[in-house]
């Protein structure tokens, strides 16, 4: 079997998750005898190329290999650049602000014809522009290579334009990934529509959705309408392979309980501080970590400093690279309050290191780790009382981590990506 | 001589806690949560034990004593009954006021004291000894100890305090090629006598009864009565030992469970092959076939029938040290409310609900489950516990400065 997969970045050069995730599932598909011709719009030449086939979709030029020029265009008509916000528009005034936008497409497209685009590849100001081009890229792609491949896997709402063109183009199944949606992004009120109508065109087209956890599959059928039988869920894994934990010494004699995340409100660093000032009222032997930045940074310090807790309390900012690895080595609790959270692979990392994770409910990793202690997020309370039982009982703390590694350990991209693979076939047909 | 069949009904409620936040602890020294209890024990009530009590009371009558069963009811369950269930305890002085039904000793808190302490397990025996005979008007003359734990020092320090019959798990990996039905003795104390449960044919009615995928499925009396007498051939006597709860409880009353109860005494003494004993008369009428060692303990629990329903994992050990360890305090304190916290705490449930075999028993660990993982489990009575030790060490701590004064007091008097 072979497969078409369409990313945005993969290792070494990453700078969220969803790098990571395409790696191992892609690993994991050739452990399963599945051939991946893996698609990405900025490649840097030393990717991995021993697990797939790597396309840099900017070293391609948008060109027909075997349609026409008009055919093509009405496949990825759909394709808007730039903005299309259109509030109070009369039907007439509508149907006249879309042929405005279809000639304009057209133009553009002729402009670019034959020429290659310089993806940057990042999730800067342009991205939208960027995912329009990467789909007309993405259809060419596809046909120069129709033969090599039966099912396109496109991976979250970035690559969905690219996947449609690709299936449109080409007639082959689809199935896209969701590894988020707009929904973990922002809160219910507040999201941004033009992603949100992507990923619902992009669910709406394809063959077969995957979810990374029930959460996602959940809001997949509730908020997007996709229908209970096409959405899979497809619990993430983690690739530990070669890792060597850290030995690290340590400069405070309390325990360490951390946060390491971003500090915005779908991580629900405010609840982690109120627990925080409620373990503290009753023990002393304990500091608090905050690992990370992000747009609530202000207020969480504003909030330690308003419940006095600031000398216990400590921020790091951002971390990178090692230092991640040191902080998980540092800690003795890790949390994770997650409001809204898809997977969330950084309890696995804790609990990789021999870190007792406590994480919520609200996060798609809970349905897969027993060993993690789980709390709703708003429930303070019981956060503060794992945190105060994981300090004061040892045989607690030893054993949930001792069983949290064994755990974690098992959780292979070899057993997902034998799901994935069913999931193929059931679209190859 | 007739064949012989032990029915044998364990009853026993927890005694729930609340849920206990380390914000309590030192604070608050109330562990119980009494509404859960109450209201578990009303429901069951209604649905098993007073139903189930009229029946065989019935039957008893019916059958002009010729049906016979025993009990075990923890002290738990009897403290229960009394606060909130007084009904129930007047439904089973009534079996007892027809002399043909026997009351079981065990430990009074339903607890792995056996396994601990043997001077706790000597205190919970006769505490449970003196309640049936306060509210039962009998004296238990057999013995069962928790969930059917037993092993030869079990056994020898249940001889010591004057019992000859205990009952017990017919455990596959001890008994190898031989039959449970049969009675044994001690190893090491040759003079007790042991009934071994049949666990099969017991758990044909206390579990299967209502799975309508079981191939026996619909069981009736004759049916029933059909098998035992084909397993039975060349044996002596069948167990049957279950927890009382099945009846009504386990399984409800709309599988036909009570039908099933109304109709096997009458089947059976109909028949003639066999007859009812209690667990005395049984150790009366059968001769031992021979001694049973049993090195390590073994229980009714699980696939396993051993100890790990309870001190499987780190956490249930660790639980079980750490209460265990204050028994020596609590006996120089010797304070009346602690040693029944002490007792509470004890409870082998607690550590059953720390159990971290999720798989192969899960569903009926989660069944009996008021927590929704081991960690809160755990987490929840290690907080209790906390409390309960900063109680007791306060207390030692008065006793000591009480000394203290007592002994100044006597040098000035000798000054003088």
């Amino acid at each position: 079997m072979r497969v078409l997969m369409f990313g945005w970045e993969f290792p070494p050069h990453i700078a969220g998750g969803l790098g990571t995730a395409c790696y191992g599932i892609v690993k994991g598909l050739a452990y399963n005898g599945v051939e991946t011709i893996f698609v990405m719009p900025s490649a840097s030449g030393d990717e991995d190329g021993s697990v797939a086939k790597i396309i840099n979709a900017s070293d391609v030029a948008v060109d027909t290999v075997s349609e026409t020029v008009d055919d093509f265009l009405d496949k990825v008509r759909f394709v808007h650049i730039g903005s299309n916000m259109i509030p109070y528009a009369d039907p007439e005034e509508f149907s006249s602000i879309v042929e405005d936008e279809r000639k304009r497409q057209v133009k553009d497209f002729r402009i670019s014809y034959g020429q290659k685009f310089k993806f940057s590849g990042k999730y800067g100001a342009n991205l939208l522009e960027e995912v329009a081009r990467y789909a007309m890229v993405g259809g060419t792609i596809a046909l120069q290579h129709k033969d090599e491949f039966d099912v396109i896997h496109a991976h979250d709402w970035l690559t969905y334009y690219a996947g449609i063109a690709a299936h449109e183009l080409t007639g082959k199944p689809l199935v896209v990934h969701v590894h988020a949606t707009s929904f973990d992004r922002g809160s219910a009120d507040n999201i941004d529509t033009r992603v949100f109508a992507i990923e619902k065109r992009g669910m709406a087209a394809a063959d077969k959705v995957v979810a990374v956890s029930d959460l996602t599959r959940n809001i997949c059928i509730n908020k997007y309408g996709v229908p209970p039988e096409k959405v899979v869920t497809v619990h993430n894994a983690v690739d530990f392979s070669g890792r060597e934990n850290l030995v690290v010494e340590r400069g405070v004699k309390e325990k360490v309980v951390t946060f390491l995340g971003r500090i915005t409100f779908q991580k629900g660093p405010e609840y982690f501080i109120e627990a925080a000032a409620k373990v503290l009222k009753r023990t002393k032997n304990v500091r608090f970590v905050m690992a990370g930045s992000g747009d609530m940074m202000n207020r969480a310090i504003r909030q330690v400093a308003r419940l006095g807790i600031s000398d216990r309390f400590h921020f790091t900012g951002f971390l990178r690279g090692a230092d991640v690895q040191k902080m998980f080595a540092l800690s003795d609790v890790y949390i994770m309050p997650s409001v809204s959270e898809p997977f969330g692979i950084s309890p696995l990392e804790a609990m990789r290191t021999g870190v007792p994770s406590i994480i919520s409910h609200q996060s798609g990793a809970a349905e897969v780790l027993k060993y993690a202690f789980k709390v709703d997020f708003w429930d303070v309370d019981a956060m503060a009382n794992d945190i105060y039982a994981l300090l004061n009982y040892p045989a607690l703390a030893s054993f949930a981590a001792k069983e949290g590694y064994d755990e974690v350990n098992d959780l292979k991209w070899n057993g997902a990506t034998a799901k994935l693979k069913k999931v193929y076939e059931s679209v190859i047909g | 001589m007739k064949k012989s069949i032990c029915l044998y009904f364990q009853v026993h409620q927890p005694t729930r806690l609340r849920q206990y936040r380390f914000f309590d602890i030192g604070k608050d020294s109330h562990y119980y949560d009494d509404f859960a209890n109450r209201s578990i024990l009303r429901r069951i009530a209604t649905k098993c034990y007073l139903p189930m009590n009229q029946l065989l009371l019935s039957q008893i009558e019916k059958s002009g004593g010729k049906f016979k069963v025993a009990f075990s009811i923890s002290g738990s369950a009897m403290d229960q009954f009394e606060r909130y269930a007084p009904d129930v305890v007047d439904s089973f002085r009534a079996l007892a006021a027809t002399g043909c039904v026997e009351f079981l000793a065990e430990t009074y808190y339903h607890s792995l004291a056996s396994l601990a302490s043997p001077s706790e397990f000597e205190h919970q025996v006769l505490k449970h000894k003196a309640a049936v005979e306060r509210l039962f008007g009998v004296t238990p003359k057999a013995f069962r100890n928790t969930e059917l734990i037993y092993s030869n020092d079990i056994g020898k320090a249940v001889g010591k305090l004057g019992f000859k019959t205990m009952l017990t798990e017919g455990a596959r990996h001890i008994m190898g090629w031989r039959s449970p039905n049969f009675i044994y003795s001690g190893e090491t104390a040759r003079s007790m006598k042991l009934l071994l449960r049949n666990a099969p044919l017991s758990d044909d009615i206390a579990f299967r009864f209502s799975n309508r995928s079981w191939e026996g499925w619909p069981l009736t009396a004759d049916k029933y009565l059909g098998w035992i007498k084909e397993g039975l051939k060349d044996d002596d006597i069948l167990n049957l030992f279950m927890d009382y709860e099945t009846f009504g409880e386990h399984q409800s009353a709309d599988s036909g469970i009570f039908d099933f109860m109304a109709a096997l005494p009458g089947a059976v003494i109909a028949d003639g092959t066999f007859e009812f004993v209690t667990p005395s008369e049984a150790a009366s009428k059968h001769k031992s076939v021979s001694s049973l060692d049993v090195p390590d303990a073994i229980s009714w629990a699980d696939e396993e029938r051993d100890l790990s329903a309870w001190l499987g994992n780190e956490l249930q050990q660790e639980a079980y040290n750490k209460v265990y360890a204050m028994t020596e305090k609590l006996s120089i304190v010797n304070d009346e409310e602690l040693w029944a916290d002490f007792g509470h705490l004890q409870e082998s449930d607690h550590f059953y609900y720390m159990c971290t075999k999720f798989f192969s028993d899960g569903e009926v660990h989660k069944y009996f489950n008021p927590y929704d993982t081991p960690y809160e489990a755990f987490i929840n009575y290690m907080n209790v516990l906390s409390d309960f030790q900063i109680r007791l060490d306060e207390k030692r701590a008065a006793l000591d400065v009480k000394e203290q004064v007592v002994k100044e007091q006597k040098a000035v008097k000798k000054k003088k």
